[in-house]
């Protein structure tokens, strides 16, 4: 089309780098975005580098600095469908604009993931396309347990900077409080109506404490367990005076604000892990480290991988066993007088999600089997996503798993969350030159894995102990497929 | 804006705008021949009224004084006709009689323009010019606002503020110096200002004061002023007009804006960018109804969804009363087809945005028998006066919002002009479909000729094809690195002949690239010969470039189009 015209742009010009939220745009009449991912580099990223099927993400773009989601209008093509380079593959409306999104390479639509009026997140998966007819059938498997790509994903997205915490968070906006009320007539300002939508708060429940008693946008965050925003143009008088009151309480002395610094207050989600990190500072842990070697389990996983097996699901799995063997390490410690076992076996993923950080559990790790940890953990993905996890499913954790392999990070050192007697922070499978005992050399594909664990309850050794029952299910793993 | 805002898209039948005014009185009888239409494409175009454009206006004015002024005053203010104390006399010194003004002294013609109140009418002083200097600041403000922009440009801004009376001040001001500029370039240029309420007299005779002059030809230039609904008290303080709006005496926290034309959709950018909360009353079934329907649904997602606006559709505001007794403004919504109530809200301030309607009272118009209709004085394509029997009145025009053809400051100042040609022996009509119209928003959106249903329907009528081409500003190499890839350019064409139907853009600066899509209509120019010229790269005009190449045309390139225009 009129891409051509356009003798001055070149693509690259206007594709975003950033792997996992491609954005790129077009000159053509209609608009067009060409979002496309490899799905390769995000299911392999602990593995060697063998390049597999081309079975290519369809993901949903970016189309403009503010869309957080979109919802596809219509699908353009159907499953199976032939597609070549440039033709328009489905149609997203963003906040902003209805447009066309293209496909960058030749191929079959093999699968569609988000259906014609579903909304998904920006840089989730909405759909497959196999580079061959043969590997139609693939895909669609693919889809049908999208959890093999997406949780790993749901783990690795989106830029928000990896400087958080790899320590889980609560972060859902605290319940509602109601306020009951008559049949008076409910006044709200245009911008506490949008804010209520938005966080979910129902407007007839929230008490009005604007000019005339009507219900203005601070009044819904109140409701919404919001730390109110700087109102944003205060008018005449705006001083803006650092508003860190609240860091004030638990932060001694700050520092004065360096000039020009902006101050942005946090989010509900990040109210909740800013709370639970202050309040881990209350219990003393420790630390040990665990070399594991992976080459059974990546074979494992390369087997198991087709029917929809994420190495999360693996992961998950093997902790649950080890920790039905050594259940101090899955006990808590809440009062510090006493400590309880706990019953059940609830492993806490850590996720970054949209900015932020959640942790969904998969309950009972250690019974459920692979297949069906594999389909919880995809549902928990995405209810996660869509913000619609119930407080059962993101705040019953006895153990969390934290893995930031996909970075590359060789090892990493985790908080321990608030309740929980222990965390494990995975690194990357690497391969790595080791010594036997016999003195000869070889390559194998390695992990080092460090748990971060409360010293009131678990000792020294009881780590140790439970990290070598750890290492030895990973590497004889065929227990996890039983 | 006011001058600006013609249709007014919100209340119940309003005076305004838009009536057939011209195509059933015109008396073709009297129709000379050898008709100038100023590149007009009467095949395109034909002479139905038009039913959308409006706007608000752009102030070229200034620049235009200075040339023009030096141009003409070596010639000075012309000698009299022996008979006549002027050749030319103008009542009203807005944008239009001032435009008119000066060509008429460029002419020769000795000229008086008659102003009541301040020189340069609403445009200067309560419209266009006054809601500039605000989204000038509100742009600025809604830029330093936006984190994640200014993140994206690596730029660290520490909380924005402002100051209400500097922002008032910043208005006030632009409006005196444009005034000023304007005074001075008709005084510079000997056209005599009389003040004083000018009414007519009879055929060719004016009293102002309590002076009565004579002139050959006799120009009515009155405009018009902001129109209020009946039911709605207008207080100046909580429930305001856009007259009251433009000196910004307060920034309240949540205030309903009735009706959503340009001038309520450019207050809502300036109210939002200082921090208020709009709700939008729209008397029609959706907003910004005087738009291309694609360019209005994408204005809807940029400039109302995800601001601090609400809004309520398809109801009249049936009572509105101002905050007192410590009662907020209140306002009574009642269906705008049924008429049942609605709704009530309780805001702290209204703004009545529903239109203007014409300025017409004390003028005379019993002396020569005119009958107005709804205040709008009718007029044919010349701008002529027709009186109650349907007879043109000799020597008498009528332009800009007085005559309601497109309320719009520089479609009247062009109708000054065509007048004064013509009562210098040259006939000339207008084309209005080429005046282009501009919603100064954050983006902004820009307009000219029709829409696309418009273009449809015609076509369907007249039986010829009608193709579309969009581009992106998202393309456009300068908007990206301004930050702002968000818009759209779209252009309705023929595509047998490669005639530019209408031209729409939603997108930064909008309203400055629009004028290579106005010209090309106003000179007949082709697509396929358009296309040809050359944009600055990177510019943001290589949007309109880019629309002009996306179109396909069956017709060749005329060859010899380059060089006769060199030879001219």
């Amino acid at each position: 089309m009129a891409v051509s015209s356009s003798s001055f742009l070149s693509t690259t010009s206007l594709t975003n780098s950033k792997s996992n939220i491609s954005f790129a745009s077009s000159v053509s009449p209609s608009l067009r975005s060409v979002v496309f991912r490899s799905t390769i580099p995000a299911t392999s990223h602990r593995r060697s580098m063998t390049v597999r099927s081309k079975i290519r993400e369809i993901f949903m773009p970016a189309l403009s600095s503010t869309m957080t989601e979109g919802k596809i209008v219509s699908w353009i093509k159907t499953e199976g469908e032939k597609l070549a380079k440039g033709e328009s593959v489905v149609v997203v409306e963003s906040d902003k604009a209805d447009m066309d999104v293209e496909t960058f390479y030749d191929g079959y639509l093999a699968a569609i993931v988000v259906g014609e009026g579903e909304t998904a997140p920006v840089g989730a998966a909405i759909g497959l396309l196999a580079e061959t007819e043969a590997e139609i059938e693939e895909a669609k498997t693919k889809a049908a347990s999208k959890s093999s790509s997406s949780v790993v994903e749901a783990v690795v997205p989106s830029p928000p900077p990896v400087t958080s915490s790899p320590a889980p968070a609560i972060a859902q906006p605290a319940p509602v409080t109601a306020v009951a009320d008559g049949p008076r007539k409910t006044v709200a300002t245009p911008y506490a109506k949008k804010l209520a939508k938005q966080h979910k708060v129902d407007i007839g429940s929230v008490a009005g404490t604007g000019p005339f008693g009507r219900i203005t946008a601070s009044d819904v965050e109140t409701a919404a367990g919001i730390a109110p925003s700087k109102s944003s143009v205060a008018p005449p008088p705006p001083p803006p005076t650092p508003v860190a009151a609240k860091a004030a309480t638990t932060t001694t002395n700050l520092p004065p604000l360096l000039p020009d610094s902006s101050i942005v207050p946090f989010t509900a989600m990040q109210s909740a892990v800013s709370k639970n990190m202050i309040e881990s500072l209350s219990v003393p842990t420790f630390r040990v480290g665990y070399p594991v070697n992976t080459d059974a389990l990546d074979a494992l996983y390369e087997k198991v991988k087709p029917k929809g097996v994420t190495m999360t699901a693996l992961l998950a799995k093997a902790a649950g066993m080890a920790l039905a063997q050594h259940p101090v390490v899955n006990a808590s410690c809440k009062d510090g007088k006493s400590f309880s076992y706990n019953a059940n076996i609830n492993i806490a993923v850590a996720v970054a999600i949209n900015g932020g950080l959640i942790t969904p559990v998969l309950q009972d790790a250690d019974k459920l089997d692979l297949y069906l940890l594999s389909q919880k953990w995809k549902e928990l993905v995405g209810k996660a996503r869509s913000k619609q996890l119930q407080p059962h499913e993101y705040n019953s954790g006895t153990f969390t798993l934290s893995n930031l392999g996909m970075f590359g990070v060789d090892r990493f050192d985790a908080i321990l969350p608030p309740g929980q007697g222990a965390i494990m922070a995975v690194g990357a499978s690497k391969p790595t030159v080791v010594a036997d005992k016999d003195g000869f050399f070889s390559v194998k594909n390695t992990m080092l894995v460090n748990v971060t664990a409360d010293h009131r309850i678990v000792y020294g050794a009881d780590l140790a102990a439970f990290l070598q029952t750890f290492a030895k299910i990973i590497e004889n793993p065929d227990s996890l497929t039983l | 804006m006011q001058s600006a805002l013609s249709i007014s898209f919100s209340q119940t039948s309003l005076p305004l705008a838009n009536r057939p005014l011209c195509s059933s009185n015109a008396a073709p009888s009297t129709t000379p021949r050898n008709l100038r239409f100023c590149g007009l494409r009467r095949e395109a175009f034909g002479f139905s009224p038009s039913k959308q454009l409006t706007s608000c206006r752009f102030q070229i004015q200034s620049r235009r004084i200075e040339v023009s002024a030096a141009a003409s005053s070596s010639a000075g203010n012309g000698a009299p006709s022996k008979s006549f104390d002027y050749d030319l006399i103008i009542i009203g010194a807005g944008v239009g009689g001032h435009g008119a003004a000066l060509h008429a002294v460029e002419k020769g013609l000795k000229t008086a323009i008659i102003e009541g109140d301040v020189v340069g009418g609403t445009c200067v002083n309560r419209g266009c010019v006054p809601s500039k200097a605000l989204l000038a600041v509100s742009g600025r403000m809604r830029e330093l606002q936006n984190e994640h922009h200014m993140k994206a440009f690596g730029l660290q801004v520490s909380a924005a503020g402002y100051d209400r009376q500097g922002v008032a001040d910043h208005a006030s001001n632009l409006a005196t110096k444009i005034r000023n500029n304007l005074t001075n370039s008709m005084k510079a240029l000997g056209v005599d200002i009389l003040t004083g309420f000018g009414a007519v007299l009879g055929p060719q005779k004016v009293k102002y004061g309590d002076n009565i002059i004579t002139g050959k030809d006799i120009i009515i230039a009155t405009g018009s002023v902001p129109f209020v609904p009946k039911g709605i008290e207008v207080d100046g303080k909580t429930v305001i007009t856009s007259d009251h709006a433009l000196k910004l005496e307060s920034v309240p926290d949540w205030i309903a804006i009735v009706g959503s034309g340009y001038i309520g959709l450019e207050f809502s950018d300036v109210y939002t960018a200082l921090g208020s909360e709009v709700t939008f009353i729209e008397a029609l079934d959706q907003l910004m109804p005087g738009f291309d329907p694609e360019i209005s649904k994408l204005a809807q997602r940029v400039l109302i969804n995800p601001r601090k606006i609400d809004y309520h559709t398809g109801v009249f505001a049936s009572k509105i009363t101002p905050a007192k007794d410590g009662k907020p403004v209140m306002i009574e919504l009642i269906d705008a087809k049924t008429k049942e109530p609605k709704d009530t809200l309780e805001v702290d301030a209204a703004l009545i945005a529903t239109g203007r309607a014409p300025f017409t009272n004390g003028l005379g118009l019993e002396n020569i028998n005119v009958v107005t209709q709804r205040g709008f004085i009718p007029v044919d394509e010349r701008m002529r006066v027709i009186d109650g029997n349907g007879k043109l009145v000799p020597h008498l025009y009528c332009i800009g919002d007085a005559n309601g053809k497109m309320m719009l400051a520089h479609a009247a100042s062009a109708q000054g002009i065509s007048v004064v040609e013509q009562v210098t022996g040259r006939d000339h009509v207008l084309n209005h479909h080429s005046i282009p119209a501009a919603c100064f928003t954050h983006p902004e959106i820009s307009m000219v000729g029709l829409t696309e249903p418009q273009a449809k329907e015609k076509a369907e009528k007249e039986g010829f094809k009608v193709s579309i081409a969009k581009t992106s500003f998202k393309a456009n190499t300068k908007a990206l690195a301004e930050n702002e890839g968000e818009g759209l350019a779209k252009m309705i064409y023929r595509p047998d002949n490669g005639e530019i139907l209408g031209v729409h853009i939603f997108g930064l600066h909008a309203a400055d690239l629009i004028h290579e899509a106005s010209n090309a209509i106003a000179l007949g120019t082709r697509i396929q010969d358009i296309k040809l010229a050359v944009h600055a790269h990177p510019t943001l005009s290589e949007v309109v470039d880019e629309l002009f190449k996306a179109a396909k045309v069956d017709s060749p390139a005329s060859v010899t189009a380059q060089s006769v225009k060199v030879a001219v």
